[in-house]
């Protein structure tokens, strides 16, 4: 069949790859971090298990206690403050590029998690979580039986 | 006060021994840097470095932070999605003079290096007598 439309998200768009090289691009002469281009903070990768996912977000700075995760049902809202700077009368400032402020990312999980079964660790200023699929949420395995 | 060095003079100024590490990522840390009082304080952000992989040294008066990353991928996972990546960091400086190398505090802690450089007490212009032939 002949395709006549273009979706944007199909694999036929034919800019697809010219805007994946663009932002290729941006990220290599960036020279750091993509985390302010894309908009949304912090940055956080995804992996995938069989029955769970692991989410992290670097977060230098902060200590466990300024962080506060929340989960309902398939939302992960993170949501945290960084310490004010120094201030002071005889502060003079040079470079000032480190974020500060406070911050608030949801984010929808392709899947329920189990509120009950969060493992959640925050080292060296990365953010790990662990998150685990319900059990009766999971897929199931059938038998198939031979006669 | 310290004063950046470009990341090309970096790279010749951090190996000099003349050895090429193969390409693995390396950012430049973002940092802020102030004086208080008598003292330039420098902050480097290192998210993922562990105290063990922290690397100050101070040659003359160039100022090399590098922090070296241990990379994290959870066992049986497979990546889904990636915002950030992970590398090493790198960011050179050079000192001006009245930096009293030898009172240099750092410390790390939870991802980010903080660096105390005191100055050193006003060098006293030195009188030289001329002697009369």
């Amino acid at each position: 069949m002949l395709q006549t439309t273009y979706l944007p998200w199909s694999y036929n768009d034919p800019f697809a790859d010219m805007r994946r090289l663009q932002g290729a691009m941006n990220r290599l002469f960036d020279g750091g971090r993509s985390s302010e281009r894309s908009g949304a903070y912090p940055s956080v990768n995804f992996w995938v298990g069989q029955d769970s996912v692991v989410m992290s977000a670097e977060l230098p700075g902060l200590t466990d206690q300024d962080i506060e995760l929340t989960v309902k049902d398939t939302m992960i809202s993170l949501r945290g403050t960084y310490p004010e700077p120094e201030t002071g009368d005889d502060i003079r400032w040079h470079r000032r590029e480190r974020p500060a402020g406070s911050f608030l990312r949801s984010i929808e999980l392709p899947f329920r998690i189990d509120p009950d079964h969060i493992d959640a660790r925050f080292e060296n200023g990365v953010l790990t979580v662990e998150m685990q699929r319900p059990e009766d949420d999971r897929p199931k395995h059938i038998q198939i039986k031979s006669s | 006060m310290a004063q950046e060095l470009k990341p090309q003079a970096a790279g010749t100024v951090a190996r000099s021994n003349g050895e090429t590490e193969p390409a693995t990522l390396t950012f430049t840390p973002a940092v802020d840097i102030f004086e208080k009082g008598d003292t330039t304080v420098i902050i480097a952000d290192m998210p993922g470095v562990a105290s063990d992989g922290v690397d100050v040294t101070l040659e003359r008066q160039v100022l090399t932070l590098r922090g070296t990353v241990k990379p994290q991928a959870p066992e049986g996972y497979r990546r889904l999605s990636s915002e950030y990546r992970e590398g090493d960091y790198l960011r050179v400086f050079t000192l001006s003079d009245n930096i009293d190398q030898a009172k240099i505090n750092a410390e790390f802690r939870n991802g980010v290096l903080r660096l105390e450089l005191p100055h050193a007490a006003e060098a006293k212009p030195k009188k030289i007598s001329v002697k009369a032939a």
